[in-house]
C-alpha cells in the first residue's frame, strides 16, 4: 500500500495507461468518512474527468466477528446479536432468526403472536424506508424531508419503546414468540399513528414528486439491467422498481402473511426515481397490514406453548415447583435445539434476508450465516455507477439503501 | 445411484441425468432439500443448474467448519427459482488438507463477494475466482476467525 491509501498496483496501472494512451485517470478515495456512504464504506474510483470508469467498493471497516460470536452464544441470547446488524430494522432481523429456530424446533406460534410480529416488522419497515428516504433527500439536496421524515420515525421508535423498553435494539420477538406481553393501551398508541401516517406520506410526496430538481437529479440515473441484478444477488425494492413482481412476504409467505390483504408495488423504469416511487407505495401498503393487523389482532396467546423453551410467567414461576426449573434451566444453559440445518428467508425493508443455521443438538448455534440483503444490493453499485458521472453515484448508492452495519456484520 | 432421500427429488434426478458422479450423498429434512455435490463437479453442475434448471439466483455461499472431524469443511450454496418458487441447497465436503474449490462466479457474477468472504473467514482457495482477497478484515490479517480453532477472544502475542 502507497502512503495514501491506494495499493500501488493500483497507481502503477493508472499510470501505465497513461502513457500510452495518453488519457489521464484521477484516482480518488470516496469515503471511508463521507456522509453519504451510511456507514463506512470506501469506493475507489477511477474517473476520467467527471466520469466513472471504474470503482471498487472496500467494505469490512464494520465487521464486528457477529457471526463468530453466536457460536458461544444461547439460541435465546443470540437474538440481540440481530438487532446489531441491520440497525435500521432490527426487528425484520429479529423475525428472521426466531423463524430459523422456531423451525429447527418445529415449533408452533399462536395467532395472536403472529400478528403482532407482523405488525411490528410492518412499522419496522416504515422505520426503515423513512430513514432511508430522510437520508436520500439530504444527499442529494432535499434538506427539509429529512425532519419531516425523522417527525415520523420518533412516534414509530415510541411505539417500539413502549412494547419493548427500548427504541431502537428492541430484540422484543424472542424463539416462541414475544418477549413481553403487549402492554396495556399499545392499541391507541398505534392506532393514533397510523391514522394520520398516510397523510404524511402525502407530505412527503408534496415535497419531491413533482419536485423538477428532484425528479432532474433522479430520472434515468442509477440504471441497471435486470438480468445484472439477479447475477449480482439483488433483491427487494430496487428489483420490484425494474418490474419484478418478487415479494417474499407473497411468494413464501411466513408469520401470517398470507391473511393480509396487500399490493407488491412495481414500476418499470428501473432508475433511482422509480425506486423512490416503490418505496413510498411500500410505506403506503405497511401501513395498510399494520390497520388490519390492528383491527384483526386475534385474542390467546402471546408466547408459545413449550415450557422447555418459553419463560415461564413471573406469577407461575413464583408459584410452581415446575415452572421454577424450568426458568432456572433455560436461563442457565439455554434449550437443545435438535440437530439438523434449516435456511429460513424473509422479506426485510432491504430485500432478501436469509439466516442459515446449523444445530448441533447443543444448546448454542453451531453456525449461523446471515445472507444480508445489504451486501448484494452493494455488489451491484460498480455495475450501476461505471461510465456514469460522480454526482450519480450519490443517487445511485442511495437509491440501494444498503446499511454497512448490515454488509460487514 | 441416488441416494434414498433424494429419489423423488426433479432436481436431484435432473443432476443424475446430466452427471451421474456429481451426488455424493443428500436429505430431505424440514422441507429443505440438501444435494452434495462432488467438489470437483461443482462449477458444472451449478451451471447446469442455472442454464437448464432455471436457479437463476444464488442466495449465498458460506462454508461450515466440523473440525476435527475430517473432511472438515462444508461449503454450502444456497440457490433459488424464482419462477418455481423453489430452493435447494448444495454442499461440497473438503478435507483441511486441500482447502481448494472451483469458483461459481463464471456462472452467477455475485459468487465474487461470498466466495471472498468464505476464503476471508474460513481460508478456503477458490480457483479461478477473478479478484481473491480478504473482504472483511485487513489484507495483513493472520488467521481466519470462522474457523473452530481460531479462539473467540484472546489477545496475538
Amino acid at each position: 500500500m502507497s502512503e495514501s491509501g491506494i495499493p500501488s498496483q493500483v497507481t502503477a496501472t493508472a499510470e501505465n495507461e497513461e502513457q500510452e494512451t495518453g488519457v489521464r485517470r484521477m484516482l480518488l478515495n470516496m469515503g471511508p468518512q463521507h456522509p453519504s456512504t451510511h456507514g463506512v464504506l470506501r469506493l475507489r474510483l477511477e474517473l476520467d474527468g467527471e466520469t466513472i470508469l471504474k470503482c471498487v467498493p472496500e467494505i469490512g471497516y464494520l465487521h464486528t466477528g457477529i457471526e463468530k460470536e453466536f457460536e458461544v452464544k444461547t439460541y435465546q441470547q443470540a437474538v440481540t446479536l440481530t438487532d446489531r446488524c441491520d440497525y435500521l430494522a432490527p426487528l425484520s432481523n429479529n423475525l428472521g432468526y426466531c423463524l430459523a429456530v422456531e423451525k429447527l424446533l418445529g415449533l408452533e406460534i399462536p395467532p395472536q403472536a403472529q400478528w403482532m410480529r407482523v405488525m411490528l416488522t410492518e412499522l419496522t419497515r416504515l422505520n426503515s424506508h423513512l430513514v432511508w428516504l430522510g437520508t436520500h433527500a439530504i444527499d442529494i439536496g432535499a434538506m427539509s424531508v429529512f425532519l419531516y421524515c425523522f417527525r415520523e420515525r420518533e412516534d414509530i421508535l415510541r411505539i417500539f419503546e413502549m412494547f419493548s423498553g427500548q427504541r431502537m435494539m428492541t430484540s422484543y420477538f424472542r424463539i416462541g414468540g414475544l418477549a413481553l406481553e403487549p402492554p396495556r393501551g399499545w392499541q391507541q398508541r398505534v392506532k393514533k399513528f397510523i391514522e394520520i401516517f398516510p397523510s404524511r406520506v402525502d407530505e412527503y410526496e408534496e415535497l419531491l414528486t413533482n419536485n423538477r430538481i428532484w425528479i432532474g437529479r433522479t430520472r434515468g440515473v442509477g440504471t441497471i439491467s435486470i438480468e445484472d441484478m439477479i447475477d449480482l444477488g439483488v433483491t427487494g425494492p430496487m428489483l420490484r422498481a425494474a418490474g419484478m413482481k418478487v415479494d417474499l412476504r407473497k411468494d413464501e409467505p411466513y408469520t401470517s402473511y398470507d391473511k393480509f390483504d396487500f399490493e407488491i408495488p412495481t414500476r418499470t423504469e428501473n432508475d433511482v426515481y422509480a425506486r423512490y416511487q416503490v418505496r413510498i407505495e411500500e410505506m403506503r401498503q405497511s401501513a395498510r397490514i399494520v390497520q388490519q393487523a390492528l383491527e384483526g389482532m386475534p385474542p390467546g396467546a402471546w408466547k408459545a406453548d413449550a415450557p422447555h423453551v418459553v419463560l415461564p410467567d413471573r406469577e407461575k414461576m413464583k408459584t410452581q415447583m415446575e415452572a421454577l426449573i424450568y426458568h432456572f434451566k433455560i436461563v442457565t444453559e439455554g434449550f437443545r435445539v435438535p440437530e439438523g440445518e434449516v435456511y429460513q428467508a424473509i422479506e426485510s425493508p432491504r430485500g432478501e434476508l436469509g439466516f442459515y443455521v446449523v444445530s448441533d443438538g447443543t444448546t448454542s448455534p453451531y453456525r449461523v450465516h446471515m445472507r444480508v440483503p445489504s451486501f448484494g444490493n452493494l455488489q451491484a453499485v460498480p455495475k450501476m455507477v461505471e461510465g456514469t458521472l460522480i454526482a450519480d453515484v450519490i443517487a445511485g448508492i442511495g437509491s440501494t439503501d444498503f446499511v454497512l452495519g448490515d454488509v460487514d456484520r | 445411484m441416488l441416494p434414498e432421500p433424494l429419489r423423488e427429488r426433479a432436481v436431484a434426478q435432473a443432476i443424475e441425468a446430466f452427471d451421474a458422479d456429481a451426488i455424493t450423498g443428500g436429505k430431505f429434512d424440514r422441507n429443505e432439500l440438501t444435494i452434495e455435490i462432488a467438489p470437483a463437479k461443482i462449477a458444472s453442475v451449478c451451471g447446469f443448474l442455472k442454464y437448464d434448471q432455471r436457479f437463476v439466483r444464488l442466495c449465498t455461499v458460506t462454508a461450515v467448519d466440523r473440525y476435527p472431524v475430517e473432511p472438515r469443511f462444508e461449503v454450502v450454496y444456497h440457490l433459488h427459482c424464482l419462477e418455481r418458487k423453489e430452493r435447494v441447497r448444495l454442499k461440497c465436503r473438503l478435507r483441511g488438507d486441500h482447502l481448494e474449490i472451483e469458483s461459481v462466479s463464471s456462472v452467477w457474477a455475485g459468487a465474487n463477494w461470498y466466495e471472498r468472504e468464505v476464503f476471508d473467514l474460513f481460508g478456503i482457495r477458490f480457483l479461478n475466482h477473478p479478484d481473491l482477497r480478504r473482504i472483511m478484515l485487513p489484507d495483513e490479517w493472520e488467521g481466519h476467525p470462522l474457523r473452530k480453532d481460531y479462539p473467540i477472544t484472546g489477545q496475538r502475542v
